[in-house]
Formats: C-alpha cells, structure tokens, sequence
C-alpha cells in the first residue's frame, strides 16, 4: 500500500515535473524565438524595393549581431593604423555620409595626403567594383587598401593581426562574433563586411516618394528636377543607386598630378582618365565633388556640365553628343535639379545609431 | 571454429603485411621534394652582397627574391598524371628564408615520375576565391609577405628587388613585381605562366614507400631580365602593373630547370 502510494506520488511528481519542464521550454523558446526575431530583424539586410539586387555574396558572411559589432568596434578603431591614430571612421564621417566633410583629398599617419576625394560609403553590399578606379571587386578586400596605403593608415596586415591578437577585448570581441578567438585576416575582413553591408541609405525624401509611402511628397521644383534628372542625366547616374557603376571621362581636365584613373587597373587606353560613376544619394552632404575633390558645391558641378567639359581622346560620347560638348541647362533648371538631388539626403542614414562610433 | 578464424585472420594478417614490404601495393603513397635552389647563372644567389650583370651590361644586387608556386602536377613516363589536391598546392618561396626553398608534397602514389608542371603564379579562380579560402601562403597577412596588391585586387607572383647603379630610382633601387591574372570587372594582362619541366634522359624520382625524393629544381633569377625581351634597368628600374611585365614574365618562365633528382 505504501509503495503504491509512493509509486503514485513519484509518477505524479515526475508528471508535474515533466509537464513543468516542457512548459518551461516552451516559454523559453518562444521568448527565445521572439528575442531571435527581435535581435536579429535590426541585423538583417532589407533589400529596398526600389533597390537593384544585392551584389554581396552574403550567404557566405551571415550578418550577426554580434559580427556587424566588431565590424563597427574595427571600423571606429585606430589601431588599423601604424600609429594607432587614424580609423576608417577619420575619413568617413556618419555626419556626411560616411565622406569627408571638407577634405578635397584626405590625410592619414603623419598628415600624409593622399590623391582622391573620400567616397560616401552606403549601399556598398550592392557595388560591383569598389574606389574610384573599380580597382576592388570584392567588399570583402576593401579595407586592405586603405589600412596598407602608405598616405592612408600604412600598416601591415600580419603587424595588425598580431595587435588585435593581443588584445583582450578583440579577443572576446572576435569570439562572440565567430565562436573563436581565432583572430584572421579572413575573420577580420569578414566581419568589416558585416558592418558596411548594413549601410544603407534608402530613406530620403525622394525614395519616401517612389515607394508612395505616406506622407511622402516632393515640391513642384523638385518633381521639375526629377524630371530633368531623368532626361539630363540618369544614363550614367542609373537605377535608384544613383550610378550605373560604369567608368566615365566626364571632362574634367587632368591636373598636374595626371590621375589616370581606371586605366591603372585595366591598362587600356579606352579608360585613360574614367572614374567610376558616383552615387548621388546624400550628395548635399559629401562636398567636395569629383574623384579629386575640385568642386567645391554642386552649382559648380552644374556649370562644369553646361560650359566646362572639356574634349578629349576618352571623353564619354554623352557629353560629345552631335558635336556639342556637355550638357545644355539652364540657369532653372539647374537650380531645380540641385533641389531635386537635395532629396537624396537620408537623415535616418546619417543619423542611424546602429552606424555610430559608440 | 573459433581457432580456425583466429589462424586465417593471423594469416591473412601476416601476408598483407608481406605485401606491404614488398611494395607491390599500387595504392601505397608516400612523400615527394621539390627544391628550388635560386641561383644567378653560374652562381648560387647571394642577397645583396652579389654584384650581377644583365645582359645589356648593367650591374645589380638582389635584395629580395620571391615567387608563388601553386598547382603542382607530377607525370609518370606512361602519362599518368598526379595533381597535388588544390588547396594543399599553393607555396611562397622566398630566396631569404630557406625554409621555404623545399617544398615538400606528401600522400603521392608511389611510382617513378619523370615530368613535373606548376603555375608560377596563383591562378585566376583562387585570385578571385572569397577571402576565407585564402589562407597559408595566400593569406594577404601571412607572415607580411607583401605579395598582394591591395589596390588592384591580387597576387604578385613574383617578386625581384634590389639595387644598380645605373637606376634613377631613390636609392638606386630596382623593383620588379609582376603579377595580373587577367583581370575581375575587366580583362587586363595575364602573367600566370605553367612551367612543364621534363626531368634530364634519363633520370626519374622513384616516390616509394620509406623513400622521399627530392628534385633539385634550378632557378635563374638572371632570367627575370634576359631573354625574349632583354630588360635594360636603365630604362626600366621598376616593372610593377604595367604592359612591361609581360615581358619580364616571358623571360621568367624560362628560369627553371630540374637538374638532379635525389632518390635516396
């Protein structure tokens, strides 16, 4: 009879136990799955619908949270440099699109200057070359560039590693983020990616009004922009990235410097002096224009398309079109093309704390 | 029974063991050595201390002397062909550090072999290989090595570095580093070269078990600027990603021969 009693108890203890442990589970999942859904949805890549598709293998590098963190923690972190002072994020300022606000070309260790303007960086997961000479053709190889440009952060890739392997922080960084402290190029590079295929800008004023969302309205002048954009100037600037990603001779006069662009990494004559088509998205922001910083604001840019273009063996045969070089605008016109270009600015974007140095 | 069982697997034990000291097994494998001794004509390579002259008659030293070799391939006098595994096949040797100058190559059917081919480069789809594929020697960190273009995405394939009094460069300096693999968003040049070397008449590297070969591979770095086109360091000191490589790369792939095999 006791045993019974025993018996019956301890199963009925194990029921309760049993029917406990799997409600628990089940809350624990779902709190687990909703956590998940959560988490993960702010770390997760949203094509734009008015976007072309991603580029970016990223099946290859899963966006984690923890991952895209130490993309950013690298991104803000000096230590890529050979004096520990100049980070990715010197010569690419959230405020300005990730451009250099103000710097024709920019400096890095020792105030060296380098040749080029400071690109806006966003929608990187949706370019197919990277720099101004296309010279990149994988995100994943970018950083390289500028952490071993000796006038940008002029450090070595194995001197870098054997820092980032010294630090606890990185190590713990690298571990959450990868499951290892194993610290490698690969890893590293890896999780750089995370962090810049994140960076999308598609919440202007103009992509508010492409997509209808509510609310979303352009003046007369800037429809009138748009409209001349569309006629003017969108062969090259394509698609809603802005740029067709081809590389064009727009006519601005090589200086004495003799940059011959994208010819230095074909070596083909038919690309002496081409750059690559930039975006326009957040073009208020990142003055100076052009590949090397010439144009101060964008009625300069203007005027070099009406009247400054100059001739040349690679000129692009748009702006040669019926033996009249550049583009024919008014004074109106350009005025509202530039408040149409104004719509492209994406205060979410530059203001988006996920992109911030924390 | 059971005794019956024990005496045959003990016999059948003891023959396949036989069998194996015999080396009649077709699936035995063992180790094979390439050594790639650089040399500068009749003289072995002496970093910087080494005076050469090219043959349009001008002086130089060599400071740095390194080269990619990938994609190895060992042929038997009938023609079978062993390809060493992809990603076991990619090595840097660098003339300053002498452990890379052997190349050591394990898991090759035994046999005796007569030809052996590689790439001096890295081929174009491992050029183009996400980054996590690229480690050991193609790891653009791997020891500070300095053999890839950050800026124009690739490999440098080989490298030759050092001085001439006849170069208007800083320091007298000469730089030659050849690379391009024709080229990602666009084509461009292509100095990928395969070397297929036939051994001397003769001659064979016998892989067996217990015995490891070593080809003694020769390397002439007089051959970087002689050649086809005789390379004058007065005119050119320095050949990095320009038309000119192309040059330079038709006369290094003439720079290697095989020159003895050691079977013992």
């Amino acid at each position: 009879m006791f045993t019974m009693i025993k018996k019956n108890l301890l199963s009925r203890t194990l029921l309760y136990w049993l029917g406990s442990a799997t409600f628990l589970l089940a809350c624990f999942l779902a709190s687990c799955s909703k956590e998940n859904v959560g988490t993960d949805m702010s770390f997760q890549l949203v094509v734009p619908s008015n976007f072309p598709a991603l580029k970016y293998d990223i099946a290859n590098n899963p966006i984690t949270q923890n991952g895209f963190v130490l993309g950013r923690t690298l991104f803000y972190d000096g230590l890529l440099s050979s004096t520990n002072t100049i980070s990715c994020g010197n010569c690419h300022q959230q405020s300005v699109a990730f451009a250099h606000a103000d710097h024709t070309v920019s400096h890095g260790v020792f105030d060296r200057l380098g040749t080029r303007n400071s690109p806006a960086l966003q929608n990187l997961a949706f370019s197919t070359s990277f720099m101004w000479d296309g010279g990149i053709f994988n995100l994943d190889l970018q950083p390289l560039a500028p952490i071993e440009n000796h006038v940008e952060m002029d450090e070595k890739l194995d001197v870098l590693l054997d820092k980032l392997n010294k630090s606890d922080k990185y190590k713990s960084l690298f571990k959450n983020a990868f499951g290892t402290e194993e610290i490698s190029s690969a890893k590293m590079l890896k999780a750089l990616s995370q962090f810049m295929v994140m960076m999308v800008s598609a919440n202007s004023q103009y992509d508010k009004y492409v997509r209808k969302e509510a609310g979303a309205n352009l003046t007369g002048d800037e429809i009138a922009g748009l409209e001349l954009f569309k006629a003017k100037c969108q062969s090259c600037h394509a698609t809603d990235l802005f740029t067709d990603q081809t590389f064009r001779n727009n006519g601005i006069n090589p200086t004495s410097l003799n940059d011959v662009g994208r010819y230095a990494i074909t070596l083909n004559e038919k690309d002496k002096y081409t750059f690559k088509v930039p975006s326009l998205r957040n073009i208020e922001k990142t003055a100076p224009y052009m590949h090397d910083g010439r144009f101060r604001n964008l009625e300069a840019v203007l005027e070099h398309y009406s009247n400054g273009v100059t001739n040349s063996a690679t000129l692009d045969p748009l702006l040669n079109a019926n033996g009249i070089l550049g583009i024919a605008l008014s004074a109106t016109e350009k005025q509202q093309i530039i408040l149409f270009l104004k719509t492209l600015s994406d205060e979410e974007y530059i203001r988006d704390r996920r992109f911030a140095e924390q | 029974m059971r005794k019956i069982l024990s005496i045959t697997l003990l016999a059948a034990i003891i023959l396949s063991s036989c069998k194996k000291d015999e080396v009649t097994d077709p699936n035995a494998k063992s180790d094979i050595t390439l050594e790639f001794d650089n040399i500068v004509g009749n003289a072995d390579l002496a970093l910087n201390t080494a005076t050469y002259t090219n043959s349009v008659g001008e002086a130089y030293t060599i400071s740095k002397f390194d080269y990619y070799i990938s994609n190895i391939k060992l042929k038997k006098p009938g023609g079978t062909e062993y390809i060493v595994p992809q990603d076991n096949s990619y090595f840097l040797v660098k003339e300053s550090d002498a452990t890379t100058h052997k190349i050591n190559l394990s898991d090759i059917p035994v046999g005796e072999y007569n030809q052996v081919s590689f790439t001096l480069g890295v081929d174009s789809l491992r050029c183009t290989a996400d980054i996590s594929k690229r480690t050991g020697a193609l790891d653009p960190a791997a020891g500070g090595t300095g053999m890839y273009w950050t800026w124009n995405s690739g490999y440098i394939f080989l490298k030759m570095e050092g001085t001439s009094p006849v170069s208007a460069m800083p320091d007298q300096e000469i730089f030659y580093h050849i690379g391009g693999f024709g080229g990602m968003t666009a084509p461009t040049i292509n100095n990928i070269k395969t070397i297929t070397l036939d051994f001397p008449a003769g001659i064979i590297a016998n892989v067996k078990v217990g015995k490891k070969p070593d080809v003694h591979l020769l390397v002439d770095a007089k051959k970087v600027l002689d050649g086809t086109t005789n390379i004058s360091i007065a005119t050119s000191p320095m050949i990095m990603f320009d038309g000119a490589s192309v040059n330079v790369a038709n006369n290094y792939k003439n720079m290697f021969t095989v020159d003895h095999v050691h079977n013992d």
